[in-house]
């Protein structure tokens, strides 16, 4: 215990002697997540947009407003003819055009159908969909109101005209604005505390290897366990501190709420964290120096994680080998805990099968890499 | 007395490259004893052996009775190591250095107190010891770190090149401390290929290609050019003058050292005549020969070229 001890004071020493490294460990994870936290808004607002109104009613004036008031649309420029409209794509200084066709305003007062049309710029193709999302919404809001005028005014007259139809009304949950920023930002935590943890527990042993110190310590009486342990039990403090600092600039900053219990929070951190040491662990056991430890953690290890653990690519979109794969990957586990606790206030009744794998994945991971660690050169 | 170390026919390989061949011998208790072998020579492999850190290929090493392939953890308690690289924390301060070392030997309370004041007077270090250990000049770092090493008082201790890049008086104050240690029991195997430092060693074993080419005290060593005669020559060409002499059957052996020759003959001053006679013919007229004391580095050099012929010999058969 007391060898433990004395390892874990001369990282602490080490760490705090580094100033290059401590300014790292704590101002990059803010500024990751602020630049994160804006760069990934991928809510569309102000689309431009080109109108060409062949009808002139009061009918699609009235629509028009609607595009305008919602926020999502800001009208550019007004064309006669729809061929008037391609240079406005072309050019970049309209998105969508919005072609309402003649007899709109008729249609809506009862007459034969009408078309409007949207025509999107696909160049984008995400933020082409949500605009065109957003249209078909405005569009149908104005054409229920239309129903429902003509329900009411059937009802007074007498006239048991059926309604018109019904409309199937998409609610999501727990993030009803479906604010991108609150779904990102959280799952940013998972990301900032995979990398800075895997990247110093990669580095903490081959570096001793590089500088010639560990065959020092490979012939003093210390037990591998507690020199492994020893050098990760800073960095499991480390980030956990990271999650206090996070937690505070998600939801202070962003505003994004924190539902569930944030102890339960840090629990599970620190079984997440057996798994991001114990595979920085394992690098490191693997290669020679620390700028292979280095490539090998991003490249072999966090950024396939990243991609397949959902944080940023549904899962549910991948092919079904590949989702196969996801679920031997922690950080899938681990975005969801997030998710779960700061969107949908999940408690352990949800989340106690995550806890399950994090935990023995963990220890797996970690005793596979102490295995790999001997106290001998060849 | 058992002896300190005791190898027998220790071999290491690594893949098919051989870098020690079947080393046998035995290092007594309290002895200095020097490992000699030029660059590549099989040095520190033997010592990491000794001391746990590679498991031997064949052969065996006892160390204080331990087996190393056995018990390597048990050998690891019982010595103390400088490996070649310097190999303390440069970011510690020399205190936190000795701390930690001492702390992982086992060391605590009092006597964990006691052993640091002891690393610090024997370094030199007292007022120093707040120092980042980068900062310290070459000679006390390398002290620094052999007291990090025998803080926990081991009764061998294994020093691989401890000297390489410290100044001479540095490397005089060096070998007094082992010298001091020596002298309070504890065994001492060290390697160096400083020829010079060979002369602190009670004996010596002198190594190439992983072999054991010569094993015995300084005196002992020398001894080999009893009945012969070791002779300088400086001449215009030393090169030419080797060839020459190389070439010519009374010369027994012919080696440059630094812009001179040393010879081995039978009898000195009809050698001395040779010489001058043989290079004069060559118009390479020496400008002086004459009979010097061998040192170690003749004695090496003889071992080296005899270990080289015996090769050659056995590849021919
Ligand atoms: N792990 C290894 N794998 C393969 N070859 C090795 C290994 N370690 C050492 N060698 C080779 O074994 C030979 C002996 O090496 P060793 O380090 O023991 O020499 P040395 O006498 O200590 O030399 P130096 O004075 O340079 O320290 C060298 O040729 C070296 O290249
Ligand atoms: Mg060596």
């Amino acid at each position: 215990m007391r060898t433990l001890w004395h390892v874990i004071v001369k990282e602490l020493l080490q760490l705090r002697r580094d100033h290059k490294m401590l300014p790292l460990i704590f101002v990059a994870p803010v500024l990751q997540i602020v630049a994160f936290g804006y760069a990934v808004n991928t809510e569309v607002r102000d689309v431009p947009m080109v109108l060409v109104d062949q009808d002139r009613s009061p009918g699609s004036r009235d629509l028009v407003d609607r595009f305008v008031s919602s926020g999502y649309f800001t009208l550019v420029a007004t064309e006669d003819t729809p061929r008037a409209i391609d240079p406005w794509l072309v050019s970049g200084r309209g998105h969508v055009a919005l072609v309402i066709g003649p007899g709109y305003g008729a249609a809506r007062e009862g007459g034969p159908q009408a078309g409007v049309q949207m025509i999107a710029d696909g160049s984008d193709s995400s933020a082409a969909t949500q605009a065109l999302g957003y249209a078909a919404a405005i569009v149908n809001a104005a054409d229920q109101e239309r129903v429902r005028e003509r329900v009411r005014l059937a009802l007074a007259g007498g006239d048991v005209t059926p309604p018109g139809r019904i409309q199937l009304v998409p609610r999501v949950y727990y993030n009803a604005d479906l604010k991108s920023r609150w779904f990102y930002v959280p799952a940013v935590l998972a990301m900032i505390l995979m990398i800075m943890t895997m990247l110093l527990s990669a580095m903490a042993v081959v570096r001793e290897k590089e500088i010639g110190t560990l065959e020092q310590l490979m012939v003093t009486p210390v037990a591998p366990w507690q020199l492994l342990v020893g050098k990760l039990a800073p960095f499991a403090a480390i980030g956990t501190l990271q999650v206090f600092l996070v937690t505070g600039v998600t939801t202070l900053w962003f505003g994004v709420p924190l539902r569930g219990s944030f102890l339960l929070l840090l629990g599970i951190t620190q079984l997440f964290l057996l798994n991001t040491l114990g595979l920085g662990l394992l690098v490191s056991t693997l290669v020679r120096n620390q700028q292979q430890a280095m490539m090998a953690a991003a490249f072999l290890v966090m950024i396939p994680m990243i991609y397949l653990s959902g944080l940023i690519f549904p899962i549910e979109n991948m092919p079904r080998v590949i989702q196969t794969v996801t679920y031997a990957i922690p950080l899938r586990y681990y975005s969801n805990v997030i998710r779960g606790i700061f969107l949908k206030g999940a408690g352990m009744e949800t989340l106690w099968r995550e806890s399950i794998v994090l935990a023995l994945m963990g220890t797996g991971l970690l005793a596979i890499a102490s295995l790999r660690f001997r106290k001998r050169l060849d | 007395m058992a002896a300190a170390v005791e190898l027998r026919d220790l071999t290491k390989r690594f893949g098919d490259f051989v870098a020690v061949g079947g080393i046998t011998l035995d290092v007594q208790a309290g002895e200095i004893f020097g490992f000699l072998g030029a660059n590549g020579a099989g040095k520190s492999t033997t010592i990491r052996m000794m001391c746990g850190l590679l498991r031997p290929s064949g052969g065996s090493a006892r160390v204080l009775g331990i087996d190393v392939a056995k018990d390597p953890e048990g050998v690891k308690r019982s010595i103390g190591y400088m490996s070649q690289r310097f190999s303390l924390y440069e970011d510690l301060t020399a205190q936190q250095n000795i701390r930690f070392f001492g702390g992982v030997y086992g060391l605590h309370g009092p006597e964990a107190r006691e052993r640091e004041q002891w690393a610090i007077e024997m370094t030199g270090l007292r007022g120093q010891e707040h120092r980042l250990t980068r900062e310290l000049p070459g000679g006390w770092r390398q002290k620094l770190a052999l007291a990090c090493a025998v803080l926990h008082r081991p009764r061998v201790v294994f020093l691989d090149e401890p000297t390489s890049g410290v100044d001479p008086l540095s490397r005089r104050r060096f070998w007094a401390l082992i010298d001091e240690m020596a002298a309070s029991g504890v065994t001492v195997f060290v390697t160096t290929h400083y020829l010079d430092e060979a002369e602190y060693c009670h004996r010596l074993a002198l190594i190439h290609a992983g072999r054991l080419a010569a094993l015995g005290g300084v005196a002992e060593l020398k001894q080999v050019f009893a009945g012969h005669a070791v002779l300088e020559v400086e001449c215009p060409h030393p090169a030419d003058a080797l060839d020459t002499l190389s070439d010519a059957a009374w010369a027994r052996e012919v080696a440059i050292f630094g812009t001179r020759l040393h010879v081995v003959v039978e009898d000195a001053e009809r050698g001395a005549q040779q010489v001058q006679e043989a290079l004069a013919a060559t118009g390479n007229t020496p400008a002086q020969v004459a009979r010097i004391v061998p040192s170690l580095e003749d004695v090496f050099i003889h071992h080296v070229e005899e270990a080289e012929a015996q090769k050659a010999a056995a590849a021919r058969r």
